[in-house]
């Protein structure tokens, strides 16, 4: 009997722990044995889909499923709640590019998971879920733990199968996995009642296929794609916009080689970080709600917008009939719903990222002439900078060192989040909470690669990061840090899986911003509501650095400025999960901010202009 | 300076400093001449699906319609001639944009195999059980003549008839049995075919993924203003 499957071992076994993570090295061994139940086909389909890991919280009615899988090569890790477990696959799909795998019993198991899965929906991240039902005799009968798992999750997944079949159990799962991640991604999800996984069948799996009515279109129509070169070789005012389908659709290299070698600015979508350096002339950075002044004005002005992978969000927009009012419209889609869905498409691409992309490009054979524009983006990049106000009298025009700050000054967190920043890698990968902090992270770090942002972007998920950053963990490369910037408040709803990150002793640092808030509710209450803070203050806040130590974690703390730079590094050097409790300013906005249905060229900078 | 008597915010030209586009979209997204308020009216049409027959499946269609609001005004389904494949007649009533969405979201369902907006002249009926009060049954079976109506039962009371035929029809039958007083109407929701070898819906997947491509290039509503 292996001891493979729901491993618990102490930290000082990492070293063989990592052993056994190495997939390559324990294949040699001849052919699998052959299927003897619905479970073991249930196995065998996610390892013909070459799973490696899978997420999940054990219980009774998929207990056959986890009896299998502990023959299994495959690593499964135990969460410490099923919320978790969708979050930590649904990352490690987003890092990996291939859809995560999580398990739940059913009932409370399988509604616990209904969180992650409508994140993952949202965002477009391959997941698959499997679920336990209860027997089918008893499936509608109200029995224990019965929960309609399917009706549940159908407005929440791309497709989801109840399985009723032992001899087919296993390709249901394998056209799951295959759904999860074709075409525009998605969560999938299959519900197992126990006595098919229980049910003897010889059924092998099949190779994961999706079915034969799915269908997705490569590439765009040529004719648009013509019109469209035209228009953009025409334009004066070009922008690119990426969204997050550019990143899941590999697409990032042939976006970026198009924009530099016509010199179109770009900006991304909140998903779209890491699909174009933030770092080169030509980024604008994010646009939308927080996203910075510059692309907003961009966004705002261009007359001509090529817009790949995108769904047009209404935080991305703002108000329809003030986004990018003057401008024809090229949107590059895999999924033909999204085009003209929220904004009209004058040249609907339909196709998959790169391909499209890859046949504009082309198609352009004249770079459009945009001198002037590109100044004038420059100069809003200026004018608009993003720098924040540091609470210093030296502070001038000199970079802001930790040495400089003042002792008694709270600190501000945008320089937490580039201290981050500087200490890691530009393969970092950030995973976060929701709220300020999020946005503090999205602005204020400088993401070069894709995949390296994992964040709850559509759901807009608290309590999303610290699951998210060991999915993120398992699936990034050894070197690559991992690093959450989370809130005191999200931090609070899911920071059990503290306990997962200690027993697989994972590589992570947490930092929390705490500003005993939460804070963006805080902020839209000084901002929409007279400053009611109605339930926002969170005066009660634990010390979240003895509680990563009472967790097995190294707990870190930081109240002033001349600790952030010592103490992050400190906490990033440490091989293992850390969290740090970044005390900063409770009062710190976010800004620019574009309020609901607003005007994205005018943003506010300050709380009045709102 | 302390921390809450600083300004909070960033630096830079404020609102009303910024220089603002001409133009402007209406609420389907749909660029527009500013001076004219471009929308787009509702219209009914009749849309076919061919789905896969398997249990959940009229669940997801009508759990889709009720999702993202799409106004359903009818929906029938029923076997084929395929024991695996059923048929989903909807009416619909939306805007242009809204009726490409219904198409596009229908078609994205897996078990959705091909879908279709059917033309004007298509063939569409509709099916009604009208229960009268039967008080004065020479009338009664008077008004079932001018409708074609066929009598189902008939009771010392009551009277019920099916008609069948166009919405049209079917509403003028009800409206003048109503003079004898309806006791009770199932209607069934229109059933449509296309006309002559014309096929309603496709049988594979891969004429679904033709027409998304001929809906993206039809989905052109404004004249092209550059
Ligand atoms: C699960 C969930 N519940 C509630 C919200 C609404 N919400 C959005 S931001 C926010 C505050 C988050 O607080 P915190 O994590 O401390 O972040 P901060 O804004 O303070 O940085 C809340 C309550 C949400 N996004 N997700
Ligand atoms: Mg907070």
């Amino acid at each position: 009997m292996s001891e493979r499957a729901a491993t618990v071992s102490p930290p000082d076994e990492r070293a063989q722990e990592e052993q056994k993570h190495d997939r390559d090295a324990s294949t040699a061994d001849g052919t699998p044995d052959p299927v003897t139940s619905g479970a073991q086909a249930v196995v065998r389909a996610l390892e013909n889909a070459g799973v490696e890991y899978a997420f999940g919280v054990q219980g009774g009615a998929i207990m056959p499923v986890y009896d299998a899988l502990y023959d299994s090569e495959i690593t499964h890790v135990t969460m410490a709640h099923e919320q978790g477990a969708a979050h930590a696959a649904d990352a490690y799909g987003i890092v990996a590019g291939e859809p995560g795998v999580c398990l739940a019993t059913s009932g409370p198991g399988a509604t616990n998971l209904v969180t992650g899965i409508a994140d993952a929906d949202m965002d477009s991240d391959p997941l698959v879920a499997l679920t336990g039902q209860v027997p089918t005799e008893f499936v509608g009968n109200d029995a224990f733990q019965e929960t309609d798992t399917t009706g549940v999750t159908t407005p929440i997944t791309k497709d989801n199968t109840f399985a009723a079949d032992p001899d087919r159990v296993g390709d249901d799962v394998g056209e799951a996995f295959a759904l999860a991640g074709e075409g525009r991604p998605g969560p999938t999800l299959v519900d197992l009642p126990k006595d098919v996984t229980n049910a003897d069948t010889e059924a092998e799996p099949a190779t994961p296929e999706t079915p034969d009515t799915y269908e997705v279109q490569e590439r765009a129509d040529p004719e648009i794609v013509a019109e469209a070169a035209e228009r953009i070789e025409a334009a004066t005012r070009p922008a690119m916009l990426l969204g997050g389908g550019v990143i899941k659709g590999e697409a990032s290299e042939t976006c970026r080689e198009f924009a530099i070698e016509h010199e179109i600015p770009v900006i991304t979508t909140m998903p779209g970080l890491g699909a174009f350096p933030e770092d080169h002339e030509l980024s604008m950075e994010m646009a939308g709600m927080h996203g910075t002044g510059y692309a907003n004005m961009a966004i705002t002005h261009c007359d001509t917008l090529i817009a790949v992978g995108t769904r047009f969000d209404d935080r991305l927009t703002g108000g329809i009939e003030t986004f990018a009012p003057d401008a024809a419209v090229i949107h590059v889609d895999i999924d033909p719903a999204e085009i003209s869905k929220n904004i009209h498409a004058d040249y609907p691409l339909i196709g998959d990222a790169d391909t499209v992309v890859s046949q504009l490009a082309e198609a352009v054979d004249a770079s459009p002439e945009a001198t002037k524009w590109r100044a004038q983006c420059q100069q809003w990049k200026s004018e608009y900078s993003m720098a924040y106000d540091v609470p210093s009298e030296q502070s001038g025009d000199e970079p802001s060192t930790s040495s400089k700050m003042p002792e008694d000054e709270p600190v501000q967190p945008e320089f937490v989040v580039e201290a981050l920043d500087e200490a890691t890698d530009d393969d970092a990968i950030v995973t976060t909470g929701v709220g300020q902090h999020q946005m503090w992270a999205c602005q204020y770090w400088t993401f070069t690669e894709p995949r390296t942002w994992v964040s709850s972007h559509g759901l807009g998920t608290m309590g999303y990061g610290l699951p998210a950053a060991i999915g993120a963990r398992l699936a990034a490369d050894d070197d690559q840090e991992v690093v959450c910037v989370d809130g005191d408040g999200s931090f609070l709803m899911t920071m059990q899986g503290l306990s997962v990150a200690v027993r697989e002793n994972l590589d992570i640092t947490v930092a929390v911003l705490n500003n005993e808030y939460i804070g963006m509710v805080r902020q839209w209450q000084d901002a929409f509501f007279e400053g009611r803070h109605a339930a926002s203050d969170y005066n009660w806040m634990p010390e979240f650095d003895k509680l990563a130590e009472a967790f097995g974690a190294r707990g870190f703390r930081i109240d002033d400025y001349d600790e952030v730079a010592d103490v992050i590094a400190e906490a990033v050097a440490y091989d293992g999960p850390s969290v740090i409790d970044v005390h900063i300013d409770p009062e710190a906005n976010v800004y620019p901010m574009v309020p609901s249905g607003g005007d994205n060229g005018q943003f506010a900078l300050t709380e009045d202009q709102l | 300076m302390s921390g809450n008597d600083r300004q909070r915010g960033l630096e830079g030209p404020p609102p009303e400093e910024r220089p603002t586009p001409d133009g402007r979209r209406n609420e389907q997204g749909i660029r527009i001449d500013p001076e004219v308020e471009a929308t787009h009216d509702p219209r009914r049409t009749v849309i076919s699906a061919l789905v896969k027959h398997e249990p959940g499946v009229l669940a997801e269609v009508s759990g889709l319609f009720s999702r993202r609001q799409f106004n359903i005004e009818s929906l029938t389904v029923g076997p084929t001639t395929d024991e695996d494949r059923a048929r989903i007649t909807l009416v619909v009533e939306e805007p242009d944009p809204g009726i490409d969405q219904v198409k596009k979201q229908l078609r994205k369902l897996i078990p959705v195999v091909s879908v279709r907006e059917l033309e004007p002249d298509a063939m569409r009926r509709e099916l009604a059980l009208v229960k009268v009060d039967a008080a004065d049954p020479a009338q009664v079976a008077a008004v079932a003549d001018m409708y074609d109506a066929t009598a189902v039962d008939s009771s010392p009371e009551t009277a019920t008839y099916e008609v069948t035929g166009s919405r049209q029809k079917i509403e003028a039958a009800i409206e003048t049995f109503e003079q004898f007083g309806i006791r009770e109407v199932d209607r069934t929701g229109m059933t449509a075919l296309a006309r002559g070898t014309d096929e309603t819906t496709g049988p594979t997947p891969a004429e679904a993924s033709v027409s998304a491509v001929e809906d993206a290039t039809q989905t052109k509503y404004t004249a092209d203003d550059d």
